[in-house]
């Protein structure tokens, strides 16, 4: 793999760039391999990528039945947090946003990681406590997070309405000033380059039909549109089709697919500082490096694998946006889509080993598996190297719906993930 | 937005005035008390979430403030059919269809290169 430098761009420049190559390679599948992945997003990528740096494991393949990163990871507002509210969910995103701040360096590509600092309004006195508990919990564990009166918001974020008559009064904010974003195609194709370079096979419009097993119920390998690739051990990271490819293995898993749509505006100069999200009015808006707003909405409340969702979705989240900040009443919205997320219960992820030996499982991070990329990958490339989970992730398994040891985020952050 | 028929008024009405129920037909089991943990988490927690006929609880809580039952595609999000709480599943000879007008992202843009 060349390496990508300023040197390089000057090289380049002076060839008429015609000298950078494809990024990844793309071979055709072996018969047999160590790991196989399935699903070639972010989480998927990255685990073959730290299986291959990390613990040696070079003879992976990444199957992704569409192209690599089309999927949720191309499909999110890329923001990135680690301010949760349990010691589970903190040590999983801390982790993560820990790998985010060197990720550009670690894969030699470029994700465009900003630490713009996210702000969480608060709208009422239940938010206040809400967030200042999370604060606490947050602060107590290490993890940077703190509480700002409206005035501060407003200088953190200056197109903020404060005013006592709005029709969403701001009561003050939380605001972890190491939260931001990254570029969601960089994380995919970084992962992809750098995997690549290690030898891992990543093989793009490869659906899977089948998982095989042996008499033992031991995992053989599994069957794609492009015949049988057989494998010692599988990893499935596949979001919303998660328990679709589980069934295949007759596992029932404690997953719900639904549609969550977010939508972005026409470019405009750089104007919005930071990430804001309001729990409470469902809203999150950044402003992309391209110039675009970025904005979320909620999830669809039935199960659907359509990638489309309601428009009263999006139309109440742009409510709550022009309400917050009247200042983009007349932006116009240029694109919108939906993806689809796989929700748990508890609205926390499962990421352990299965019924079915040899299978292993990344799934439920809902509608914050972004943020989640590169601790979520790194862990699951411990998992699958090791039989067991890595300590960071211990809490995360499937049994959890067996022995009740929930990890209650659900009622912890309300809507948002 | 979905068009949502209600089977007791007899009328088709907008999502807006429905909330969806999750998975119909899950009976909860007579003796609670005593059922192992396996048992109850396959209860509780676990669900088929097909990706082609899902039969799923449905209440008009702006209209009737009935629930019911629907068979609804969860890959083009049209309904097969809705029948009253208490009817039991219907048979459905229908193959989960898949009408071309659905946009899936590998449809609108093609395979990768």
């Amino acid at each position: 793999m060349r390496k990508y430098s300023v040197f390089a761009v000057a090289r380049e420049a002076l060839r008429g760039h015609k000298g950078w190559g494809p990024h990844w390679a793309s071979p055709e599948p072996r018969q047999q391999y160590d790991v196989i992945i399935i699903g070639g997003g972010g989480h998927g990528l990255g685990a073959a990528y730290y299986l291959a740096k990390e613990h040696g494991i070079t003879n992976v393949a990444v199957l992704e039945k569409g192209w690599i990163g089309g999927g949720n990871t191309g499909r999110n507002t890329t923001i990135i947090r680690s301010n949760y509210l349990y010691e589970e969910s903190m040590d999983i995103y801390e982790h993560s946003l820990k790998l985010w701040e060197n990720l550009s360096q670690d894969l030699n590509y470029n994700v465009m990681y900003s630490p713009r600092g996210v702000m969480m309004l608060s709208h009422n006195i239940h938010d206040q406590q809400s967030f200042k508990r999370h604060i606490n919990a947050n602060r107590l564990y290490g993890i940077d997070n703190e509480w700002l009166t409206p005035e501060e918001a407003k200088a953190y974020c200056p197109p903020l309405d404060i005013s006592k008559t709005a029709r969403y009064p701001i009561n003050g904010a939380a605001l972890q000033r190491r939260g931001g974003t990254a570029r969601h195609d960089a994380v995919a194709w970084g992962y992809a380059r750098a995997a690549s370079d290690r030898g891992v096979h990543i093989i793009q419009n490869c659906e899977v039909t089948g998982i095989r097993r042996d008499e033992t119920g031991r995992v053989t390998g599994v069957d794609t549109n492009r015949g049988f690739i057989g494998a010692k051990k599988v990893g499935i990271s596949a979001a919303g089709h998660s328990s679709v490819l589980m069934q295949m293995a007759d596992v029932r898993v404690p997953l719900q697919s639904q549609p969550l749509q977010a939508l972005v505006s026409e470019p405009l100069k750089p104007i919005f500082p930071c990430v804001v999200m309001s729990n409470s009015v469902h809203a999150y808006i950044s402003q992309s490096d391209k110039g675009e707003f970025v904005i979320g909405a909620g999830t669809d409340q039935y199960n659907s694998y359509s990638q489309t969702g309601g428009l009263q979705i999006i139309t109440h989240t742009l409510d709550a946006i022009c309400e917050l900040f009247p200042m983009f009443r007349r932006v116009k919205m240029m694109r919108q889509w939906g993806g689809i997320v796989d929700v748990t219960q508890d609205r926390s992820p499962i990421q352990g080993v299965t019924p079915v030996p040899g299978l292993y499982l990344n799934a439920g991070w809902g509608t914050g598996g972004f943020k989640a990329t590169p601790g979520s990958a790194n862990l699951f490339a411990y998992l699958i190297a090791r039989g067991e989970p890595h300590r960071l992730a211990a809490g995360l398994t499937l049994e959890r719906f067996r022995t009740g040891r929930l990890i209650d985020e659900a009622a912890a952050a309300a809507v948002a993930h | 937005m979905l068009l949502i028929y209600c089977p007791y008024c007899e009328e088709e009405r907008s999502e807006l005035e429905f909330r969806n129920g999750g998975d119909a037909h899950i009976a909860r089991p007579t003796n609670i008390a005593e059922i192992s943990d396996e048992e109850f988490e396959a209860y509780f927690f676990l669900r088929d979430n097909p990706k082609g006929v899902i039969y799923e609880r449905w209440r008009h809580i702006h209209g009737c403030g009935r629930f019911f039952n629907a068979a609804r595609d969860t890959v083009s999000d049209r309904f097969i059919t809705t029948y009253k709480a208490g009817e039991p599943k219907p048979d459905l000879d229908v193959e989960p269809k898949t009408p071309e007008t659905v946009e899936t992202y590998e449809a609108l843009e093609g395979a990768a290169q």
